[in-house]
């Protein structure tokens, strides 16, 4: 009796806490679930907020003039002197097309008005224009320049739901662009030169194009630097260094060095590198050194993590074969921590691409209109260039710095996706 | 001493059946005959250390040429530290200790003189579990040619693998696939894909640490028949866990317990009447 009874009572026993476990268990996986939400709306707001922001910024306004290039506004009587060329007044030709276009437009006030209509830029790129194309001179044609960054914002702004954003322009501006917009000589058109151009005041000018170049400037010097660096340094600590009080002391080190701020790296690469050293500031060269320095402990932990885990029967397997110690690292050991050392490496790198802290002490916060074309040219990179504009007070700048977030955020996906690929390729079973 | 006389004592009061005589308990000196004339691998007053734990008890043992010797016990008792010891692998442990003579014929496997590189390819070795590269199949084979050097030419190189593969008992399976990876052989495949690499440098002595443990009894019986095959031109060392293994495949066997040698014997022997109370304990299955 008993005998039959008392499985029974067990299985009740167990039935009533198995409830209770399965109540456990939904309500762990729920907080699991709740949290993952959580952090996936938090990335969906940021990219909606930054991607509604920044789009525009893409798009810039152009303004269709028909110029004629005359030659005695221009001052030139010889095409091929590149002297006269060079002194020529194509900002007077620009103001003659406007005035051509707007005739009924009278004083000084209202006139200076008129110009500001079109960037600055407008006659350099007709400079470039005659200079291409010398057959123009005397002709006359209908070319698209670069509208001010105010007519950019407000023309922008007129389809929007909140209103049109007015802004600095004026009554009589917002009519001319009326007038345009009848006679369709007011676009928007692909912005390349966001791509292309270096930084500058005018924020229809501005590109990220300098700080893109920067950045792959002094991302390459991190990687040359702080790859062999860091992969030496996990080999030799993992396979040859004794195990001693010097080793412990250089593993915590290296530890706490992975986990100082990054701004105090900054401060050494002034202390050490500028000030003692003497390398430029404001230069990729300078940015690269010190954003190695900041990755070496990322690089090393993750390559002696990758060292570790190559199963120690492929260690013996060499060593049974008569490999010599360094054999067995460079045939056996590294083939196979390779792919865990790439993506360390990679995710170093994308911390190096986005930081920022660091390099505004070594003067990479500087205002650099020119594309750096070398490792000692004075850069900027794509974080420097998004605080400086989000630090401007022109409207325009508002879409140019989350323009510049996604490009930056674009880079990092990019990397971390190819870290995972080259993960998941390079990975072999044993 | 007194250590080993008491775990001894517990082990006979729990299983009530072992009643020994106090000076079969201790083992004062290898009984049976250890020592062989003309001996391939001679250890004398061999004890091993991890740290402060001595692991191997002062050794002496003789393997002959072309011998397959098998080397039992109780796990724990020493058997892959002596092993380990013959090819100096021991040397890769941290707070590892080796002391005592061991010649490998007439060279001082610890000698200054001695080149552990030189010394690892004389002795070759099978581990416990099968642990092929993560390369090809003819990469396995062919690597250690490589590094030594033994391979004058590509065509010399695809010799050295096609016999090393052959005489592992495994060319006929592997003859079409050779440049896919060893990892994707069946188990007992990947053991003798091992053994082909052992072999590839032909070494003088081939050390195989309880090379079945891993693998199923049909595989564990090609490689039973592969060792008497080698047997011919190798000298083999087998630590086995399975007695039936030991007594299939080996002439003398090595009865090991705590680090002590306790008996060395004709195989026949040792399985039909061993010497020593301890060995018999073992071998009818009374510890282990
Ligand atoms: N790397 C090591 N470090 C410390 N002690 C070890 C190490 N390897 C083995 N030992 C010890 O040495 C003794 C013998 O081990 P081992 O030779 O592996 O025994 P067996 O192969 O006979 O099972 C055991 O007590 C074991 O705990
Ligand atoms: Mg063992």
């Amino acid at each position: 009796m008993s005998k039959s009874s008392k499985p029974n009572a067990t299985t009740e026993r167990i039935r009533q806490t198995l409830a209770k476990r399965y109540r456990a268990e939904k309500r762990f996986r729920l907080y699991g679930v709740v949290a993952i939400l959580f952090g996936l709306l938090c990335v969906a707001t940021l990219f909606v907020d930054i991607i509604g922001k920044g789009h525009g910024a893409f798009r810039q306004t152009y303004i269709q003039l028909s110029v004629d290039y005359d030659a005695d506004i221009l001052g030139i009587s010889d095409i091929n002197d590149a002297q006269q060329l060079a002194l020529a007044d194509f900002s007077g030709l620009v103001k003659k097309s406007l005035r051509t276009r707007f005739s009924d437009v009278s004083g000084r006030k209202d006139k200076r008005q008129l110009y500001r209509l079109v960037s600055n830029s407008a006659e350099y790129d007709l400079t470039d224009r005659l200079k291409t194309a010398p057959a123009l001179l005397g002709q006359s044609e209908k070319r698209w320049v670069l509208a001010d960054d105010d007519i950019d914002t407000y023309f922008k702004s007129l389809n929007s739901s909140d209103g049109a954003f007015v802004g600095r322009t004026s009554e009589k501006q917002q009519q001319w662009v009326q007038s345009l917009i009848d006679a369709g000589q007011i676009e928007l058109r692909f912005n390349s030169q966001f791509f292309s151009n270096g930084d500058s005041r005018e924020p229809e000018q501005a590109g990220i194009g300098g700080a893109i170049v920067g950045s792959l400037f002094t991302l390459f010097i991190t990687l040359a630097l702080s790859f062999p660096i860091g992969v030496a340094a996990a080999v030799y600590l993992e396979e040859f260094a004794p195990k001693n009080r010097w080793t412990d002391f250089i593993e915590v080190n290296i530890n706490n060095l992975a986990a100082v701020p990054s701004i105090i790296f900054g401060l050494l690469g002034l202390a050490i590198f500028i000030n003692f050293f003497h390398v430029p500031r404001s230069v990729p060269v300078i940015g690269g050194l010190v954003l190695a320095v900041m990755t070496l402990p990322t690089i090393i932990i993750s390559s002696r993590a990758a060292i570790k885990a190559v199963p120690p029967s492929i260690r013996e397997a060499g060593i049974g074969i008569g490999a010599s110690p360094v054999q067995v690292v460079l045939h056996h050991v590294l083939p196979l921590a390779l792919p865990g050392m790439l993506t360390g490496t990679i995710i170093g790198m994308a911390q190096a691409l986005g930081e920022t802290a660091p390099l505004l002490m070594i003067g990479m916060v500087a205002f650099i209109v020119d594309v750096p074309g070398g490792f000692t040219d004075p850069a900027t990179v794509l974080p420097v260039q998004i605080f400086l504009w989000a630090d401007s007070p022109e409207r325009a700048f508002v879409e140019k710095t989350s323009a510049a977030i996604m490009v930056l955020l674009a880079f990092l996906i990019t990397m971390n996706t190819f870290a995972v690929i080259l993960r998941k390729r390079l990975e072999r079973r044993w | 001493m007194s250590a080993l006389t008491m775990n001894l004592t517990a082990t006979a009061s729990e299983e009530n059946s072992f009643d020994s005589a106090p000076e079969q308990t201790v083992v004062e000196d290898t009984v049976g005959f250890p020592l062989v004339d003309d001996p391939k691998i001679r250890a004398r007053n061999a004890s091993v250390f991890y740290g402060d734990k001595q692991a191997i008890f002062n050794i002496d043992l003789d393997i002959g040429k072309h011998e397959v010797i098998a080397m039992i016990g109780p796990s724990g008792c020493g058997k892959s530290t002596f092993l380990r010891t013959i090819n100096r692998m021991n040397d890769t442990v941290d707070g590892c200790r080796v002391s005592g003579e061991f010649l490998l014929e007439e060279d001082n496997i610890y000698g200054s003189k001695m080149d552990v590189v030189e010394l690892r390819a004389r002795v070759g070795m099978v581990f416990q579990k099968p642990n092929p590269f993560p390369k090809s199949i003819f990469d396995n084979v062919a690597y250690g040619p490589k590094i030594h050097g033994l391979a004058g030419s590509r065509v010399e190189l695809d010799e050295i693998v096609e016999n090393s593969l052959k005489r592992a008992g495994l060319w006929a399976e592997v003859k079409d696939r050779l440049q896919q990876p060893g990892t994707g052989l069946s188990g007992g495949q990947q053991q003798r894909l091992c053994i082909a690499r052992a072999i590839s440098i032909s070494p003088e002595v081939i050390l195989m640490d309880e090379p079945c443990s891993a693998l199923d009894p049909i595989a564990t019986a090609r490689i039973e028949e592969l060792i008497a095959e080698l047997a011919e031109n190798y000298t083999i060392v087998i630590v086995t866990h399975s007695m039936q293994q030991a007594a299939r495949v080996s002439h003398r066997t090595a009865y090991f317990h705590l680090g002590k040698l306790v008996e060395v014997n004709e195989t026949e022997k040792v399985f039909t009447t061993p010497e020593h109370k301890l060995t018999e304990a073992y071998i009818t299955g009374r510890f282990g």
